[in-house]
């Protein structure tokens, strides 16, 4: 809303985020440039005052011709790049970039595709042992832990960036081809619509300026999502857009309170806020679990005050310094339990027992056959949801069933279906995209046998503890002890949500709420189940659910719900005064030094320490956030500073460097390596790969495809498939092509085509549409073909679940699925039915890889593993 | 132009852009039923005044049987227009007020005055009984039939659907004659050929002014009225001119005659005055389905007015 | 029997009728140059007036599946693609595949509320009325489904309800005997529980980029003409009010929009005109037609008995 310009790349935020585009509207009508960067053109498009069309899997092509643009026009905001960033940083001199390697990073181990980072360093900064180097089972690291910074200080920088090996001089080699016309010939966009893009965006940054990107799931869900976003940040930080009012990078999250689900996490590897999770292999004890996670400087060196505070919430006073406060109950981790890796051992019938609370994977994973079939192998299911989405009914309805590949006389799996209530019938928190808690009331009883999350964990708990009631082993004791007393209300015994939320937001030894992460102890004295939560309930309110207009208090409407960490608003808002602690400009101002007052402030919280002077300089010996000075605001980072080179965290490159996607049907314009090395590839037989580029057999899926939301229906479609107002406003599966695809193919508007690939075919209405942009890729025009991805066998309106045609190849990082772009073929007409759809996806396929057999291709560390 | 590629869901016509082909205005609700009153709301109506004159000149068999036909098409056109209601048991909110903006209302109380007239005569007429009354009821009769037999025209007139609003001069007149035809017709097989001669006459003369009348009509309407040269408004356009032409030059060649001419003659007559309320309700509904039709004169209208 | 007489249909029911409790005429200013066409409008007020569904049929007409107001359809969100440049200078996209750039214009029509409304004009139960705020509204406990206001709207707003049979609905049922459901129109009522509850109606609650803006009508065509002067000023192609005009065929909208092409391109009438402007001249018209059918009645009788 403050922003002067906004681009939204890797998002269609007006379809799938409504509510939140109003802003954008409103910055919009307030003259700010809006722009959309997309494969197609969306109601997003439509509101944005420039669209750029690109190919699906591009961005960082696109988004390093920008870095490119800024570095090469010296457009970077000079003073915010040199004090605030890791540009003067001076990196290891082992360290081999991508550009000189051929599209590897130093420190590639060819043998078990991985990359170890000990070469991205700072110079003369040791790496430590597990740091960056994820231990197995796939932990990715919470950023910032900052190996061997003795005071925060990186131990070598050149403040004139001309070092030949420091950061910026690193960085300005590293994107030295992407070019305007190499972006056009790799993106397929115009020259001079990259040039707008880039300029606008230059335009509009520094002291009186800011710019915004904001993106979803359209960066994210690539073989090299992370990195996508990478690539966004390095422009934000050379542009000086991080921590200032208008700028930042929005992350626009998925469901009502997938942020909490972060936060408080569903996520295997990490505990309540972003705490490591333990694996066998290390952190004997309490004591070496906080030293190998803690962080010179920045915040992340209290981490021993969250992670006792966290044993008291769990086991109260059966938590002592005497036994490790419990350390021990926690559960560890032996290898990867990530989703599809989870998924891909159910197929090999390892996995027994599964509980799917709010979850659609038959439909909304990726290779659905394979997410169904590995279904059919557990001994039980527990299925906990509104309706009985596809994922219940599996095993009487499913393709699989429809081509006789699974029969229900034959499955073994129990199934059982909970019905859940839904948010209406229940109190609670949302966490949003901005971290902000929102309160929900309940509005109704839930039906019949509904039953809340809340409900039916803790009464699930209350059981399994009255069943071990008797029991003295010692691996029950992490159960008996736990402290699982809610006070409940009404007739179904509901547990109270705002006991929960008390008991995260955290007390002192006298019961009192704490108000602040700030004092948290690790003597014992505090308990707190999610630290960054910590004060959400001070002063015993519910402050998540305080509901204060926002015509009674400023833009910043701190009084409106409650912002983790310590209501802070913007994060890292430090950056919004210069180094001496002075606004950047009168326009832009948001948190300053009140050299008066010996404190920071301004209309937001600060998020600095309230009395860290701007000269603050740390002694060599000073630990935790007193490592970090007073001109440093990135106090999460172990040297307060903006990363533009990553040296620990990421599994796939210390800067975002152009691939191809796992299938397209390019090769790699700049490297012999033509997708990401470090990409995770399945193992299983069931999720078979088109072959690409000009691989022989490509041209049997020579199309792109990517797949998305729209506004009328939500993800897997269980909350709208059975809505009627909303399945009446999108009734049907249709496939987006444009006309000369259309023609090319045979197509006919309104009525039917089968899209298929190695995994699978699926048929749609064909939608033709102008919309949906072909792109000159490398001189020849390749069309891109668009599928929403809601529909299932299932519900008032049913249809071809686009995830059929998925594969499993995933992102290093966070092992997410590249849904948004891939191969595939399009043909006119309905699919096959019965068992001609298995015989006729094979035999295409067959026919595919038997002429890449004959002509093998070999790509540098990533050769299928089937 | 339309965006559409396969040229399937597009612009209709060049002059101009529409939403998908879509209509702009609705098609009418109204169910056969409604031409089917037109029909006989005329008929009694047009009977209605045949019987009066009748009395008046003393031909006696010819008042009679027009009082009947006139009562009867009396019953018949309300039971229609009830059963076309949506809520049928709520035919008689129809008098909670009365508009002159609309004809519907109008022509309730036109109807309900005319119906209670024409039958109470009837009745008074079978029963031999209080002449005085029935006289009276006769003349009240005769006085609703006109606007009976007419506002049905203005009723479709006042409405949206182009090719009547747009008819608003002819369509009374039109129905009006068509009314007074139906009933020479009725009267013509009803009556000797030798108390006929006014019923015949009528039937004749209406049906040449009513043929005329569509042609003006159509003529004037211009762009419009192409939709009375296709589809059903088309075809039953075309029985209309066929029955009616044919009834009324038997009628007139042999109608004096014979009876069974006339017969065979107030027959086709009858035929064509059904297909004549026909094709004009079926092109209601053409024209309404065709947003040209609604797009294109408003344009024009717009661009004329600068 | 007061009502008898009482001609609700004029369009000076309010605020006169209303004397003290007139309110201020409450409308809707729709400007779709902010409509992100995510349909919240529609759903809202689907939900809020328990608008039952109203069939799943894909058009592959854009994103629009709903097609047009109904009796089921309150709030329908329109979708255009188009190849024109959203502004007159450039925007949009400049690959060298596409010729033209895109857009794509999304508009959530509603009733009009007109200030002469063909609907309430024409209807003889009374049902429909106009209310304290100025707005039209259909009693549901009053229509009786005589369908005269469905073709009388110049927008094809409203519609008669038409529902599926029900399975136990006898098979041969007579048309007499409850052959619909529901068989009353429906529309947009202007949220009129909510207003008098002092709530804004639910479209326009639900509208995420304030598109819908409701109030006092003469703030909303403040509103819009600084909004058209933005728009122009900035060059934005084909931008115009649409029945802001107090002076148009319908005396101007108490519901008006924003467009950025031409009415029809959305499936909106260019220039309506209530039907019943022309009434008066219809109704004489009428008379003479009347007048006419007497005399020619009476001239058949000239010539003799047979
Ligand atoms: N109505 C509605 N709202 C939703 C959801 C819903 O299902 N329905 N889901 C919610 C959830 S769980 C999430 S995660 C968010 C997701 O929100 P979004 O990320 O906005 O969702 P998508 O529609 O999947 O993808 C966004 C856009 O990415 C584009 N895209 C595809 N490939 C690429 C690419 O390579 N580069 C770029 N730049 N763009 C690409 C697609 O064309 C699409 O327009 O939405 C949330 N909001
Ligand atoms: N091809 C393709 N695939 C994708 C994506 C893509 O862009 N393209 N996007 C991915 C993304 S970002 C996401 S988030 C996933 C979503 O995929 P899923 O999470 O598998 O799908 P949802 O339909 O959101 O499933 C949520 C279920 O929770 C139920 N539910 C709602 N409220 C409650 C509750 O209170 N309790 C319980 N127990 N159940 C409840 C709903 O009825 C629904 O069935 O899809 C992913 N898959
Ligand atoms: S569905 Fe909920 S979270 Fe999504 S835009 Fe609407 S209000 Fe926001
Ligand atoms: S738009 Fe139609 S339904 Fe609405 S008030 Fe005007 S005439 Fe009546
Ligand atoms: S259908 Fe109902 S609202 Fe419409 S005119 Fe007839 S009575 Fe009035
Ligand atoms: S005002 Fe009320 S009734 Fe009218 S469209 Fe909006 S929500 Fe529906
Ligand atoms: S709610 Fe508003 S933005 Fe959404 S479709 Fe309706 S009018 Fe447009
Ligand atoms: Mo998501």
């Amino acid at each position: 809303m403050n922003s002067d310009c906004i681009v939204i790349m890797g998002s269609n935020m007006a379809e799938n985020h409504p509510v939140g585009f109003q802003w954008v509207m409103e910055a919009r009508e307030r003259g700010a440039e809006v722009i959309h960067v997309d494969p197609r053109f969306t109601r997003t498009s439509a509101m944005a005052t420039k669209f750029a069309g690109i190919r699906a899997g591009t961005d960082i092509a696109f988004l390093g011709g920008i870095v490119n643009y800024i570095l090469e026009h010296g457009r970077w905001f000079d003073e915010y790049v040199k004090s605030y960033t890791n540009a003067p940083v001076i990196i290891d001199d082992k360290y081999v970039d991508a550009e000189d390697a051929d599209g590897l990073f130093s420190g590639w181990d060819p043998e078990k595709k991985k990359y170890s980072n000990e070469t991205w360093q700072y110079m003369g900064m040791e790496a430590k042992a597990s740091a960056g180097q994820p231990p197995k089972g796939e932990q990715s690291g919470h950023g910032g832990h900052g190996g061997g910074l003795s005071h925060g200080e990186p131990p070598e920088e050149d403040e004139t960036l001309q070092h030949p090996n420091c950061v910026f001089q690193i960085l300005k080699r590293h994107y030295k081809r992407y070019t305007p016309e190499f972006v056009s010939e790799t993106c397929g966009c115009s020259v001079e619509d990259f040039l707008y893009v880039a300029e606008k965006l230059c335009e509009n940054s520094g002291r009186e300026r800011t710019s915004a990107f904001a993106y979803a799931v359209g960066w994210t869900q690539h073989t090299f999502g992370v990195q996508m976003i990478r690539a966004a940040c390095v422009i934000q930080l050379l542009l000086g857009n991080i921590g200032r009012p208008g700028g930042g990078i929005m992350a626009l999250r998925g469901h009502a309170s997938i942020q909490g689900s972060t936060d408080i996490p569903t996520l295997y590897n990490i505990l309540p806020g972003y705490l490591q999770m333990k694996h066998t292999d290390d952190a004997k004890n309490l004591k070496e679990y906080i030293e190998e996670n803690t962080a010179p400087g920045g915040w992340w060196a209290k981490l021993d005050t969250y992670i006792v505070s966290l044993l008291k919430a769990w086991w109260g006073p059966f938590a002592t310094e005497a036994n490790d406060y419990c350390f021990d109950y926690l559960p560890r981790i032996d290898d990867d339990n990530s989703n599809y890796w989870t998924v891909q051992q159910m197929l090999q019938g390892r996995v027994k027992g599964y509980i799917v609370a709010g979850e659609n994977p038959a439909v909304g994973s990726s290779n659905g056959r394979v997410n169904r079939l590995a279904l059919s192998k557990l001994d039980w299911l527990v299925v906990r949801d509104l309706v009985e989405i596809e994922t219940a009914a599996f095993w009487y309805d499913s393709p699989e069933v429809e081509t006789g590949e699974l029969s229900p006389e034959q499955i073994g799996t129990e199934v059982f279906f909970m019905p859940a209530s839904t948010h209406v019938e229940k109190d609670g928190s949302f966490t949003n995209t901005q971290r902000l808690l929102q309160w929900h009331f309940k509005a109704v009883e839930p039906k019949e046998d509904c039953r809340s999350e809340l409900w039916f964990y803790y009464h699930l708990g209350k059981k399994i503890r009255e069943k071990l009631k008797e029991s003295q082993e010692d691996r029950d004791k992490p159960i008996l002890e736990l402290q699982w007393h809610y006070p409940t209300s009404g007739q179904i015994e509901e547990p109270s949500a705002e006991a929960v939320i008390a008991e995260i937001s955290g007390r002192d030894a006298t019961g009192q709420a704490l108000a602040a992460y700030k004092l948290l102890r690790a003597d014992g004295t505090t308990s707190c189940g999610c630290w960054i939560y910590c004060g959400v309930y001070a002063e015993d309110e519910n402050k998540a659910a305080r509901k204060k207009p926002h015509w009674e208090q400023n833009y910043t409407a701190l009084e409106w719900a409650w912002a983790w960490p310590a209501n802070r608003r913007l994060l890292y808002n430090r950056a919004s005064a210069d180094p001496d602690g002075k606004p950047w400009s009168e326009r832009k101002k948001l948190v300053w030094w009140d050299d008066e007052q010996k404190k920071w402030t301004g209309t937001d919280t600060p998020d600095f320490e309230e009395e860290k002077p701007p000269d603050y300089v740390p002694d060599d010996d000073a630990e935790g956030p007193d490592a970090i000075r007073g001109d440093h605001p990135f106090i999460m980072q172990a040297d307060g500073r903006g990363w533009l080179f990553v040296p620990q965290g990421l599994q796939d490159g210390p800067m975002p460097t152009y691939y191809e996607p796992h299938e397209s049907p390019f090769d790699n314009p700049l490297y012999a390596q033509r997708a990401n090395p470090a990409r995770q590839v399945s193992t299983v037989d069931e999720d078979p790969y088109n072959p690409v580029a000009n691989e022989p057999g490509a041209d049997e899926y020579p199309f792109v495809m990517t797949t998305y939301r729209l506004t009328e229906h939500h993800t897997a479609g269980g909350m709208t498939r059975f809505t009627p107002y909303l399945s009446e406003l999108q009734p049907a599966m249709f496939v987006e092509v444009h006309p000369e695809l259309a023609r090319e193919r045979g197509l006919t508007h309104g009525e039917w085509a089968t899209i298929v690939t190695a995994r699978s075919a699926i048929e749609a209405r064909v939608l033709v549409t102008d919309r949906m942009r072909p792109v000159k890729v490398d001189g020849r025009v390749t069309h891109q073909v668009g599928l929403p991805y809601h529909w299932g066998s299932r519900g008032l309106t049913t249809g071809g679940s686009a995830n059929d045609l998925l594969h499993l190849a995933l992102d290093p990082n966070v092992h997410i699925m590249e849904t948004k772009g891939l191969t595939c073929d399009i043909q006119p007409g309905r699919r096959p039915k019965g068992a001609a759809l298995a015989e006729f996806v094979t035999s295409k396929r067959d026919r595919a890889l038997r002429a890449r057999e004959t002509a093998p291709r070999v790509e540098p560390g990533s050769e299928r593993s089937t | 132009m339309s965006h559409h590629h396969d040229g399937s869901i597009t612009a209709v016509g060049t002059q101009m852009d529409s939403y998908y082909g879509r209509p702009i205005v609705k098609e009418p609700v109204w169910q056969p039923e409604i031409p089917f009153y037109f029909f006989f709301g005329g008929l009694a109506g047009a009977s209605g005044v045949l019987h009066a004159f009748a009395g008046l000149v003393g031909n006696k068999t010819l008042a009679r049987r027009t009082l009947l036909i006139g009562a009867a098409a009396d019953i018949v056109g309300p039971i229609l227009l009830v059963s076309d209601l949506g809520r049928p048991e709520r035919a008689l909110n129809m008098f909670r007020v009365f508009k002159v903006t609309s004809p519907m209302s109008v022509g309730s109380w036109v109807l309900l005055v005319s119906g209670s007239a024409s039958n109470t005569a009837a009745a008074l007429e079978l029963m031999g009984k209080l002449k005085p009354v029935k006289v009276a009821a006769e003349f009240v009769s005769a006085l609703a039939g006109p606007p009976l037999a007419t506002y049905t025209g203005t009723l479709i007139a006042d409405t949206s659907i182009p090719v009547w609003h747009e008819a608003r001069h002819e369509l009374p007149w039109l129905f009006g004659a068509s009314a007074a035809s139906s009933a020479g017709a009725a009267a013509a097989i009803a009556v000797p050929v030798d108390e006929a001669g006014p019923a015949r006459r009528l039937a004749i003369g209406a049906s040449v002014v009513t043929l005329g009348l569509k042609e003006v009509m159509q003529r004037r309407l211009g762009f419009v009225g192409e939709v009375y040269e296709k589809e059903e408004a088309g075809s039953y356009g075309r029985i209309s001119k066929l029955c009616t032409g044919a009834g009324a030059a038997l009628l007139a060649l042999a109608g004096k005659r014979s009876r069974a001419a006339a017969v065979a003659g107030g027959s086709l007559v009858l035929a064509g005055e059904v297909a004549l309320r026909w094709s004009v309700f079926r092109a209601g509904f053409q024209s309404a389905r065709d947003p040209r039709y609604v797009v294109v004169p408003q344009r024009e209208r717009k661009a004329a007015r600068g | 029997m007061s009502a008898l007489a009482q001609p609700t249909g004029s369009p000076a029911a309010w605020p006169d009728t209303y004397g003290d409790e007139a309110k201020p005429r409450m409308g809707f200013f729709t400007d779709t140059s902010v409509c992100i066409g995510c349909k919240a409008c529609e759903v809202a007020c689907k939900e809020w007036n328990l608008i039952p569904e109203d069939g799943r049929l894909w058009t592959g007409e854009s994103y629009d599946n709903t097609s047009e107001l109904g009796a089921n359809t309150w709030r329908h969100v329109a979708f255009v693609e188009q190849r024109k440049p959203l502004k007159l200078d450039g925007g949009g996209e400049t690959a060298e595949l596409d010729a033209e750039p895109l857009r794509w214009l999304m508009e959530s029509d509603v009733c009009k509320h007109c200030t002469h409304a063909g609907c309430l004009d024409v209807c003889p139960t009374g049902s429909l009325f106009r209310t304290e705020y100025g707005t039209v509204v259909v009693q549901e406990d009053i229509c009786n489904g005589c369908g005269y206001c469905v073709p009388a709207c110049p927008f094809g707003v409203l519609d008669k309800r038409h529902l599926p049979r029900k399975a136990d609905d006898a098979p041969l049922s007579l048309p007499l005997l409850g052959k619909k459901e529901d068989g009353r129109v429906w529309k947009c009522t202007l949220c009129y529980d909510r207003l008098k509850g002092g709530h804004e109606p639910a479209c326009a609650k639900a509208c995420p980029t304030d598109s819908i803006q409701f109030g006092p009508l003469d703030e909303l065509r403040e509103r819009a003409d600084q909004r058209l002067e933005k728009l122009r000023a900035e060059r934005w192609n084909g931008a115009q009010l649409y029945g802001r005009d107090p002076d148009d065929g319908v005396g101007g909208f108490g519901a008006f929009f924003l467009l950025l092409d031409e009415p029809e391109v959305y499936g909106l009438p260019p220039d309506p005109v209530v039907p019943t402007a022309h009434v008066a001249e219809m109704w004489r018209n009428t008379a003479i037609a009347a007048a006419a059918m007497l005399v020619g009645v009476a001239a058949a009788f000239v010539g003799g008995r047979s």
